[in-house]
């Protein structure tokens, strides 16, 4: 079992024409990901050739769903149209749309977002500006490294890529149901919270690790989520104490605005509901492998 | 990135919300002569982002040009909670009835925007919000369908407007909104909103905080930004992701939890070694090319606060060689100017083949750490010398 994503997604690429679009739809491919196809409407009706497999592409989200039965998007569209993408997306009732794209006016992915409460939330969205979803062994949605570990009892969220990575690598040898980038933009998608509303759901999942960092209050409301809802063990690792007020540290929504969004702050809440903190990622990953040992 | 008040009346000004003339000053000469063009009594208000501008002395008001000029050298140069006043803004001088309060923001927690909105303007808000909570309306917006007429009137009755002003108020929450859009603001704030002695209904002073991830879609090259750090100038002019510290402990990682991570980790160090701290913050990316990682260590090297640098690199997507080898050619391009030790933790794809290639060049001032915690505790040491 796993988390949103399993071997039986078939999975489109929006933007797979693209620079960054074909070079991860490799990556993707060679992870073993079963990609059925891209969308492009310049290039639709034409066929390319990747990792020795032929992918259509298709005019529309909707043509490569009808085609395909294709049930996950990956977006890997530039800011100025990423919009649009998604909301093609969840005009398609895709299960799950993943939105890499980086850069997004906040704007923009507030509007998706809302279009898609109006719609009924018929589309499960995965960032924007993060590195997607894998399930080890069964499918990776994005851009995480699909070798990086191997299938296991964790369960992952976190709202920056490269730490996701070094978690990951670091308890490569335990292994992860699913890991989820929710990514770090002011408005996403999938929160915390809803990762770990299904990780509870999922028993092969017997354990979370929960990566946050600087901005908005979505680990807050992780916490209280936890000492209502979640029986697993979770440990958490919060990135940005040393981040200066006011200033944005690199992810659009890495930004402490007054006394809201530190570091610290998220800590105490974390440690006020029983889930323990690591100093640093290496602390956080043996607070891990101690709660894995005692299962 | 935060505007300025002039910045803010001139896009007022753009998307039609009513407000008072206002021309910029450097000098009190040009003051003079923006209130003369102006005429009457003006304000010469000191453009600096931070509150208080009034008490700090920040902001007078000028009965003639001459006055303005002479205001204008006392504001000059002001040193206001850390900020220097270099601009003013003199604003033509309105006789106000009442003040009142208006705002909408992006509301990050409930993914969505909000507007605030009171009949009791003019004070801190936030001191209302705790002191009166009951004063302040807080009206949630979808970002789908906006700010219409009909729903600025709904805003304009729960902020507890009299009725013979919801007409004009809501008229002006109207273009406020557009502000916010058009502009891909994530806060548009107007206090005072004002009713002036003949019945106007103006924008006196505004906060507007721009998304700069929208910068593609505006003009906003000329836009006077905050003035940058040298060395966070020159990054940004390599398009390097940087952002200046005050410590001793140059940062350069990949991705940008990770590199907030390691400055937490150094700092951490640091305790035990003298209190060093994190010099900077500075994200290559994933590509971590020879050319990115030279720039960024030639700005690092550059910061004369640094002692020692520390390269933290995870291989997710980039190959721990591809990195190694950028290193080797930033050493080979900076030649004699890389002159402060490097500890360097690489991790992750192909890691090996990495160290392999910083241990074969052989470079006197690197370092090679097997962990994280384990490279900023040396680094730490290092800068601590």
């Amino acid at each position: 079992m796993a988390i949103f994503l399993n071997s039986d997604s078939k999975i489109i690429v929006q933007g797979m024409t693209g620079a960054e679009g074909m070079k991860h739809t490799q990556r993707m491919l060679a992870g073993g990901s079963n990609i059925v196809g891209g969308v492009n409407p310049r290039k639709a009706g034409e066929t390319v050739e990747v990792e020795g497999k032929l992918l259509p592409v298709f005019g529309s989200v909707a043509d490569a769903i009808s085609a395909t039965g294709a049930n996950v998007s990956v977006i890997f569209v530039p800011p100025a149209f990423a919009k649009a993408a998604i909301v093609e997306a969840i005009d398609a009732w895709i299960p799950l749309a993943v939105a890499i794209t980086e850069g997004i006016p906040v704007h923009d992915s507030a509007s998706a977002w809302a279009y898609n409460v109006e719609k009924g939330l018929k589309t499960r969205l995965i960032g924007p500006n993060c590195p997607g979803i894998i399930s080890p062994g069964q499918s990776n949605a994005g851009i995480t490294p699909w070798n990086i570990t191997g299938q296991g009892p964790i369960g992952l969220v976190s709202k920056s890529g490269t730490l996701t990575y070094q978690m990951m690598f670091e308890l490569r040898d335990i292994g992860f149901t699913t890991g989820i980038g929710i990514g770090g933009d002011p408005v996403i998608g999938t929160t915390h919270i809803d990762a770990l509303e299904a990780f509870e759901n999922d028993p092969e999942t017997k354990a979370i690790v929960l990566i946050g960092e600087i901005g908005g209050d979505s680990e807050e409301k992780a916490a209280e989520y936890i000492s209502k809802h979640v029986t697993k063990p979770v440990v958490a690792y919060v990135a940005g104490f040393t981040a200066p007020e006011g200033k944005t540290m690199g992810h659009a929504g890495a930004i402490v605005s007054g006394s809201a969004g530190t570091a610290q702050g998220k800590k105490e809440a974390f440690e006020a509901v029983g889930v323990k903190v690591g100093k640093t990622p290496s602390e956080t990953a043996a607070l891990m492998r101690d709660i894995i040992a005692n299962l | 990135m935060d505007l300025f008040e002039y910045q803010a009346r001139d896009l007022f000004e753009k998307h039609g919300v009513p407000v008072l003339q206002g021309r910029i000053a450097d000098t009190p000469e040009e003051a003079e002569a923006a209130a003369a063009a102006i005429g009457g009594t003006v304000v010469v208000k000191a453009q600096v982002k931070t509150g208080g501008r009034g008490k700090a002395g920040g902001v007078k008001v000028a009965h003639s040009p001459i006055e303005a000029r002479q205001k204008a050298e006392e504001i000059l140069g002001l040193d206001i909670k850390g900020h220097v006043v270099n601009r003013l803004m003199i604003a033509e001088g309105a006789k106000i009835a009442q003040e009142f309060y208006f705002s909408v923001l992006l509301d990050r927690s409930n993914r969505t925007f909000l507007s605030l909105c009171s009949v009791e303007g003019g004070v801190e808000i936030e001191q209302l919000a705790v002191e009166r909570p009951d004063a302040l309306a807080k009206i949630p917006v979808s970002a789908v369908t906006g700010i219409d007429k009909t729903m600025a009137i709904e805003i304009a009755k729960a902020g507890r407007f009299p009725d013979e002003l919801i007409d004009s108020v809501s008229d002006v929450i109207v273009k406020l909104y557009e502000v916010f859009v058009k502009e891909d603001a994530t806060l548009v704030e107007v206090n005072p909103l004002v009713l002036t002695e003949d019945g106007q209904i103006l924008a006196l002073d505004g906060k507007i905080t721009l998304d700069e991830n929208a910068d593609f879609r505006h003009e906003r090259d000329d836009m006077e930004r905050d003035a940058l750090d040298p060395l966070e100038a020159k990054a940004k002019a390599m398009d390097l992701n940087y952002v200046k510290l005050d410590g001793e402990v140059g940062i350069i990682g990949n991705g940008a939890g990770l590199v907030m991570s390691t400055l937490d980790v150094v700092a951490y160090a640091g305790e035990a070694n003298g209190g060093v701290k994190p010099a900077n913050f500075l994200d290559i990316g994933g590509g971590a090319s020879a050319e990115v990682m030279a720039a960024g260590l030639d700005v690092i090297l550059n910061d004369p606060q640094v002692k020692s640098v520390f390269v933290n690199v995870f291989g997710g997507i980039t190959a721990c060689d591809a990195v190694a080898n950028g290193i080797v050619g930033a050493l080979n391009t900076l030649g004699a100017k890389a002159s402060k030790p490097l500890v360097v933790r690489l991790d992750g794809n192909n890691v090996e083949e990495g160290r392999a290639i910083l241990k074969e060049f052989n470079h006197p001032l690197v370092a090679l750490a097997d962990t994280m915690d384990g490279g900023a505790n040396t680094a730490a040491e290092l800068a601590n010398r």
